[in-house]
């Protein structure tokens, strides 16, 4: 894919650049704020752009806003990236073995599936975390766990059709196991449109992340955008620029990474139209 | 003469809405080691059914199929894939019955891979032997499927089914999508594959053309039925059929590649 295609619509411009700039903060955060975001840095509740030490500020204990936002996206872009990447692997895994199993097999995934898909997903997240208790690990797999099912029916629905095509055929004819026509020919074949599902799914993680350290089943030790937000409540009528600047970091972090996934879906899209 | 596929009294019926359909209706027959059988007939005669049902990607209802004396029909699983190596087939569109995402030498290391023909450091010789076996550059092995012509497409399925060294090669109407001049190639191949290898094939077309410059025998299909069986030089001469009668009168003249069987 070229990059001119990527770049054919100022939203995808946009949502590039955001995220662009999000990853740079990411990279740069242990460079420029070195020592421990959570250490106390100044003044209790300095406003913004009056110590240019500090320039955002410091919150409720004294400790610097600006590098909390920094290390802050590190924390969401970690946890919807890796959320993300759990889901699509556990979801095309699980709509691959359905379709091309067919059968019984199919009928008892794809009700787990249903299952999964009636309860609420942040409930199921609350849940997971509050029973085993807050860490990087578990708030990513508490996403995972309810995000999994959109690209399970994706990927059930193209294998479908995948199965009944020449290819298949062919390789079953070549004596191929059924495990490996499964995974090495139906599989990556079958991927396209789930991954195409991704930005939607790092976008809902970062959000399902900040909504969990904001109910305070975030992982304690890291400093997380949702957290920030839930320290600045208790002194939302005197600082609200503590909620507001990290609130502001994450709608530009989930509209960024959304346009930008538009973006790489219309690109292919237009690929594939040219073919 | 001793046969090397032997089938008998296959049938097959689809349900097409709530009316049931006979795709096959008794088909028997039968092939020697080294032979070309052309199964005939005019579209959705059943010519690929058999073809599919014999390299059981479709279960018949009913029948029998003896390759190399084995039960064909009663095989499972492991024993099912292993005499695949001998029992191979070259579809139609090769587009289609290709992985996209392959390349040329994947697809042939494919069966070399899964039957254990050669080690894996002797693989990519092996490969390039194949490729050059069917008239292809060695320097195609690392193309992309879409990045060679339909004829070099054809060549590599032929290279895929080749690698195992089977007895039987089931050719569904594998040269009916290519231009004149490369069907001509494609047939010349094959006739001297069979002619260095021994293999048998199992050509499958609507085109008789095709048929009278490779074939030993001749079964001509209609219905789902064999209506016509025999020599391919007495059949194209004088059809008994009327199947038969409409498939010559609509055929015009093509060179002979094929030797004689002895």
């Amino acid at each position: 894919m070229s990059l001119g295609r990527l770049f054919r619509s100022p939203e995808a411009v946009a949502g590039f650049a955001i995220l662009g700039l999000l990853v740079a903060i990411a990279l740069l955060a242990p460079v420029l704020f070195p020592g421990d975001p959570l250490a106390i840095a100044g003044q209790p509740l300095t406003r913004p752009f009056q110590d240019w030490t500090l320039p955002l500020g410091t919150d409720r204990l004294g400790r610097d806003v600006l590098a909390g936002l920094f290390h802050g996206a590190r924390t969401s872009l970690a946890v919807g990236l890796a959320a993300a990447a759990a889901s699509i692997l556990v979801g095309s895994v699980v709509g691959t073995v359905a379709g091309f199993a067919g059968g019984l097999v199919d009928e008892v995934l794809m009700r787990i599936t249903d299952a999964f898909q009636t309860v609420p997903g942040f409930l199921l997240s609350l849940a997971l975390v509050s029973v085993v208790g807050p860490s990087l690990g578990v708030v990513v797999a508490a996403i995972a766990l309810s995000a999994w099912t959109g690209p399970a029916r994706i990927a059930r629905a193209e294998v479908l059709s995948i199965r009944e095509r020449d290819y298949v055929a062919s390789a079953r004819v070549i004596g191929m196991h059924p495990v490996e026509i499964a995974f090495r020919e139906v599989l990556p074949n079958a991927l396209p449109p789930v991954l195409a599902l991704s930005s939607v799914i790092v976008a809902a993680a970062i959000l399902t992340e900040a909504a969990l350290s904001f109910l305070g089943l975030g992982d304690p030790n890291r400093v997380t955008w949702g957290g920030m937000i839930a320290e600045g409540r208790a002194v939302l009528r005197s600082a609200p620029y503590l909620s507001v600047i990290p609130g502001i970091a994450l709608v530009l972090a989930v509209l960024g990474v959304y346009l930008a996934g538009e973006g790489v879906v219309e690109g292919t899209a237009a690929r594939e139209g040219q073919a | 003469m001793s046969t090397l596929l032997q089938v008998e009294g296959l049938s097959k019926r689809y349900r097409r809405g709530n009316q049931e359909v006979a795709a096959l209706d008794g088909v028997s027959l039968s092939i020697a080691p080294g032979e070309t059988l052309a199964l005939v007939g005019p579209s959705g005669s059943g010519k690929s059914t058999v073809a599919r049902i014999l390299l059981r990607l479709v279960e018949p209802d009913a029948g029998r199929i003896s390759f190399n004396g084995e039960a064909l029909l009663g095989l499972r699983g492991a024993a099912l894939r292993a005499i695949r190596a001998n029992l191979q087939m070259v579809f139609q569109d090769p587009m289609a019955a290709f992985n996209p995402r392959a390349t040329v030498a994947g697809l042939i290391d494919d069966p070399l891979r899964i039957h254990g023909i050669v080690g894996r450091a002797e693989r990519p010789r092996a490969i390039a032997t194949l490729l050059e076996r069917v008239g292809l550059a060695t320097e195609l092995a690392g193309r992309r499927v879409h990045e060679i012509s339909g004829g070099q497409r054809q060549r590599v399925a032929i290279a895929r089914a080749l690698a195992t060294r089977p007895a039987l090669i089931v050719l569904d109407e594998a040269v009916s999508a290519l231009d004149v001049l490369v069907r001509a190639d494609i047939l010349s191949l094959l006739a001297e594959l069979q002619r260095d290898e021994g293999v048998a094939y199992l050509f499958i077309s609507h085109d008789l053309g095709a048929v009278r410059a490779i074939a030993h025998r001749i079964a001509i299909m209609d219905g789902g039925r064999i209506v016509e069986q025999g020599e391919a030089a007495t059949v194209i001469a004088a059809p008994a059929s009327a199947t038969g009668r409409a498939l010559v009168a609509a055929t015009p003249e093509l060179p002979v590649f094929k030797e004689t069987v002895s």
